[in-house]
């Protein structure tokens, strides 16, 4: 029988039945397993950002999920049932942790004013507002609706969008979506360079 | 990659090139190593650095960086004049026999038949097949000259014509064997800094597994972006593909042509049309000419092309049901037949718009706003200098971000005085995002797995999900538009976004909308199969071109059925021990883990190798079945000659790559590096890519020996740092805490340069300041009989860090030295081979 360490580990919490199994009693083992500090953490099981390899990762928190508690990583590791990297990590996946848990993380929407030598803060609304509004006026200020000979080009090339290698599936398509339908034509990605 | 990550433990042998998967790679590299010592499977590894990979190879070879081509031809020639070759494949699986037309010609003095030197392109009319039937022991027909034969229109034929005794002068196999007859090892030689001895050792080991007309050994090419970061770095890969078509590697596990890729998406955002030149699916972008669906659908749809007796599935005919669903899904009931499907919703382009292009004409002032999304323009370059100076010619700015990056602080990059911020006339927003652990969705990684992740916490401070963000500015420009008016206002307005919480759209129900679903309910005549009015479509098979089918990328649709969400499954189970893992998350297409698997079985059916059975025919069952998903038509039975590259229109594997499919030919050819320290020793007159891509800004300027820049510089990354990311971690800063120029010893004694000393490297655009590293892992070459330095920097440190903010580095990104110059077929920049000069600071 092929037993991966989960796998005995959830033989292990059944108590009793592992007893039989293995024909000795893991109760103690179970009992020393429980005093490590992810026992009592809630189990993500998400994907490591870097590189193209996909390594399952395991991201461990504090805080059951209820409504109003915000949930503390307290240990990030690979995530030994992933079949590519089963339970290994590289150096920048090991510090993982410090890419959640970060100081340098920007926390709130910020603007630099043209001729400034400075950030201003900005409220989600306005910046959201302002750039709205941007957008559309670079858009009907650039907007191609025929090409020289006559024919339909519905294209707006005073604006660009570019994405980025740990853009989601699902936001690559909504980048489609939207940047497509205002007539953008310089759609690029990290996929590019 | 045609293949996968654990598939590469069923290799036999493996060449490892432009890559280096141990350092860049560590947890899939494991699979390399599984093959070593399981199944005693060799590794050659080429680069222009002595790596960790190379440290575990068989063989290693110090490769000049720009030279691949000529080392991949010279081993293209060595199979075939040892006949080291897989013949039943390389005649039935790829078109070696087909027989070309009249009037084209390979590119002995550098250039193919129907070059244009005042515009620079190609004239591909003789880049075709030759329409007829069968032509063995037929004598060829007199050439006539190039200026009487008529106009050939820009389409393949139908009925090609071919000889399978392969003999024929215009066949596709004997124009191989000229055109690499050139690349003789001695020539590798000249080209690449390889020793001669040294290039037959690795052609006789890589070739070694169809030696005695073995067929059931399988090699694997293994590569990264050090062969697609070059002005010829799409042919580069093509060499390999050829390579691997001779040798009948393609469609087997343990085989393939395998792009490692370096991000955790950016085999999804390819797959997803984040470029722009394609829609979902590799759909074409729409151009001009195309004045309704029609048109377009006639133009990208191709229509088979191949020898009378065979047969060719030639999947993309199918183009129009996919493309229907796709503007289903993106303008939904706006989309009707009698508004053409909302087709001229569609930009139309006929110019290329691509990354350096985007800033090149930003920085001629054409480009006045620019949303960036996790994605570092000035850092990722080439040439960071003209991109800060195009931002400061731009209107606005959009970055959205997790950290301080670059080019939202463009307008203080070290050495701008307060009086220069205050010319800088250009807005930036900044906006903070969330990263992978506060956001779900799915990644698709290099072996084109579909996982999904789940969210384990929320973005930290006001942060906010990058799919809130965008649909926030998406769904605000509408109201204007709604109020106000404007130009074109239709698609803004009817872009399908009913997600139950359109301000905040569920990933999950994105998904299922990238899926696709049924719009009427669709019934399988054959199996008497129904789906029902919105229910998920369970595969690609169920599309449809009449507006009854929605998908957004045809490609992906199984990923998320009425069985629930097959990107997120997690069976751990193998048995076929293969590695297939056939129910772990999802794989596209329709969840085959290796594409052309058809091919990984012998004419008849039966698998080349019985210990590693992927797929076979099953006569009883008159089916395809297998441990994988048959990549192909199940029913076909091998008596009827499909081929097993059923995306070909010819049905088999292109040797011979005709028309526009690739830009500098149908074969590859060596080409200097836009910045080469040699005249090209094959043809010096025609020296670089005849149709490269180059820039004429003032920033644009290229380096030549003559002005001093003799030392050839690669640029590369550490374990221990990923991109412009980890400057900003503790722990990766403690365990590689500054920038570096790797340079040998043998360099350092001729420049009387000591290891950890400041040195300075400039090119023609910029100039980059760190300690120099001391190695044995690069030395001097020679090249063309002259003695050349190669030196390596890694590209992890700009201005904006932790060991940056600290004052501990000479903030000078590494693309301060790269050149705006770009492949013509992928439009990727030339990051690895270029000029530079080396001096104490």
């Amino acid at each position: 029988m092929d037993t991966t360490r989960r796998d005995f580990l959830k033989v292990a919490a059944a108590g009793g039945a592992a007893a039989t199994v293995f024909g000795f009693d893991l109760a103690p083992a179970y009992a020393q397993l429980r005093e490590l500090k992810i026992a009592r953490a809630t189990e993500t099981r998400s994907t490591c950002p870097y590189c193209s390899v996909s390594c399952g990762v395991i991201i461990y928190t504090l805080g059951d999920r209820a409504k109003n508690v915000t949930p503390q990583v307290i240990h990030v590791e690979g995530d030994p049932d992933h079949p590519i990297n089963r339970g290994t990590l590289c150096p920048k996946g090991a510090s993982l942790e410090q890419d959640i848990l970060n100081p340098r993380r920007l926390t709130k929407p910020q603007v630099r004013r043209p001729g400034k030598t400075e950030w201003e803060d900005i409220s989600w609304d306005n910046a959201i507002g302002e750039i709205a509004q941007r957008v559309k006026k670079t858009r009907d200020e650039t907007f191609v609706e025929k090409d020289a000979s006559g024919r339909t080009v519905n294209r707006c090339e005073g604006m660009a969008f570019t994405g980025g290698c740990t853009d989601t599936n699902e936001f690559n398509y909504l980048v489609v979506k939207a940047m497509r339908s205002l007539g953008v034509c310089y759609l690029e990605n990290q996929a590019r360079v | 990659m045609t293949n996968g990550w654990i598939d590469i433990k069923n290799t036999d042998m493996m060449l490892i090139m432009g890559g280096n998967p141990a350092e860049n790679h560590p947890c899939g590299f494991k699979w390399a190593i599984e093959a070593k010592r399981n199944r005693n499977a060799k590794m050659i590894v080429v680069d222009p650095r002595f790596t960790r990979t190379a440290a575990t190879a068989d063989l290693f070879l110090q490769i000049r960086a720009g030279a691949d081509i000529a080392f991949l031809g010279g081993l293209v020639n060595y199979a075939i004049q040892n006949n080291r070759l897989a013949k039943e494949y390389l005649l039935n699986y790829t078109n070696a026999s087909f027989l070309v037309k009249e009037g084209f010609q390979l590119p002995e003095n550098g250039l193919y038949s129907g070059f244009d030197p005042a515009t620079q392109t190609y004239d591909k009319s003789t880049w075709n097949y030759q329409e007829g039937g069968n032509m063995a022991g037929k004598a060829a027909p007199i050439d006539r000259p190039a200026a009487t034969a008529a106009p050939a229109p820009a389409v393949l034929p139908p009925n090609v014509a071919y000889d399978l005794a392969l003999e024929h002068p215009r066949c596709v196999f004997q124009l191989l064997k000229k055109q690499y007859a050139r690349y003789t090892p001695e020539t590798v030689e000249r080209i690449t800094g390889i020793p001669k001895d040294q290039f037959l050792k690795a052609a006789d080991l890589f070739t070694s597994i169809r030696k005695d007309g073995d067929t059931k050994k399988v090699a694997s090419v293994i590569y990264a972006v050090g062969w697609t970061q070059h002005t010829v770095g799409t042919q580069i890969i093509r060499t390999a593909a050829i390579l691997q078509l001779m040798l009948g590697n393609v469609g087997r596990a343990g085989g393939g042509v395998n792009a490692l890729r370096g991000h955790s998406n950016i085999q999804g955002a390819t797959d997803m049309a984040g470029v722009f030149d394609l829609l979902p699916g590799y759909l074409k972008m729409p151009r001009p000419e195309d004045t309704d669906l029609a048109a377009y659908l006639k133009r990208v749809t191709p229509t088979v092309s191949k020898p009378g007796p065979w047969d060719s599935f030639s999947y993309w005919s199918n183009t129009p049901k996919f493309a229907v669903s796709l503007l289903k899904a993106l303008y939904g009931p706006a989309a009707t037949k009698q508004d053409d499907w909302a087709f001229h919703y569609l930009p139309k382009i006929d110019r290329q718009y691509s990354w350096t292009q985007l800033w090149d004409r930003m920085y001629r002032g054409e480009v006045k706003g620019l949303l960036s999304f996790g994605m570092n323009g000035v850092m990722i370059g080439p040439d960071t200098k003209k991109n800060i100076a195009a931002l400061k010619k731009a209107e606005w700015l959009v970055v959205g971000e997790l950290y301080p990056d670059e080019t939202s602080e463009f307008w203080r990059a070290p050495g701008t005085t307060t009086e220069q911020m205050r010319q800088i006339q250009t807005t930036v927003y900044r906006l903070p995002c969330a990263g992978f652990a506060e956001k779900d969705g799915s990644f698709t990684n290099s072996a084109r797995w579909l996982q999904w992740k789940n969210a384990a916490l929320p973005p930290p401070g006001d942060a906010r999900l990058d799919q809130d963000i965008l649909a926030q500015i998406f769904l605000r420009v509408r109201d204007l538009y709604k109020k106000e008016g404007g130009k074109f206002p239709d698609p803004i307005l009817n872009a399908a976004w009913s997600y139950t919480d359109p301000q905040h759209p569920s990933l999950s129900e994105v998904t299922k909308e990238i899926n696709g679903k049924a719009l009427a309910d669709l019934k399988d005549e054959k199996t008497g199969q129904e789906i029902k009015t919105g229910q998920q479509l369970p595969g690609f098979a169920w599309l449809k071109d009449d507006g009854t089918t929605a998908a957004g990328n045809w490609i992906y649709c199984g990923a998320w059925t009425e069985a629930g969400p097959q990107l997120a499954r997690r069976g751990t189970e193998d048995p076929s021990g293969l590695g297939i893992y056939p129910n772990w998350a999802w794989s596209w297409p329709a969840n085959r883990r290796v594409l052309y698997n058809r091919a990984s079985c012998d004419v008849e059916g039966k698998p080349w190798d019985p210990s590693r059975k992927q797929v076979w025919w099953n006569e009883a069952a008159g089916r395809w079945v297998g441990n994988d998903v048959p990549d192909f038509k199940a029913d076909s039975p091998p008596k009827d000659h499909m081929g097993p590259f059923i995306m070909n229109p010819e049905g088999v594997g292109r040797i011979f790559a005709p028309l526009a499919a690739f830009a500098e030919g149908p074969f590859p050819e060596h080409y200097e590096p836009m910045e080469s320290p040699v005249k090209n020793p094959l043809h010096p007159n025609q020296s670089n890519n005849p149709v490269v891509k180059k820039f004429t800004t003032a920033e644009d300027v290229y380096g030549t020996v003559e002005q001093g820049f003799t030392v050839i510089c690669t640029t590369y990354r550490l374990t221990e740092h990923y991109h412009y990311w980890t400057k900003h971690n503790p722990m990766n800063v403690e365990t590689v805490p500054e920038p570096f120029v790797e340079i040998s010893a043998d360099m350092a004694k001729d420049y009387g340069i000591e290891g950890g000393e400041t040195i300075k490297v400039t090119s023609a655009r910029g100039t980059y300041i760190a300690k120099a590293f001391v190695t044995r892992r690069i030395k001097a070459m020679l090249i063309d009989g002259k003695k050349m330095h190669q030196i390596g920097i890694p590209i992890h440190w700009g201005y904006r860090g932790i060991a940056e903010d600290a004052g501990k580095t000479a903030n000078t990104p590494a693309n301060l030295l790269t050149p705006t110059v770009i492949d013509p077929n992928a439009f990727t920049p030339e990051f690895k081979g270029f000029l530079v000069k080396v001096e104490k600071a």
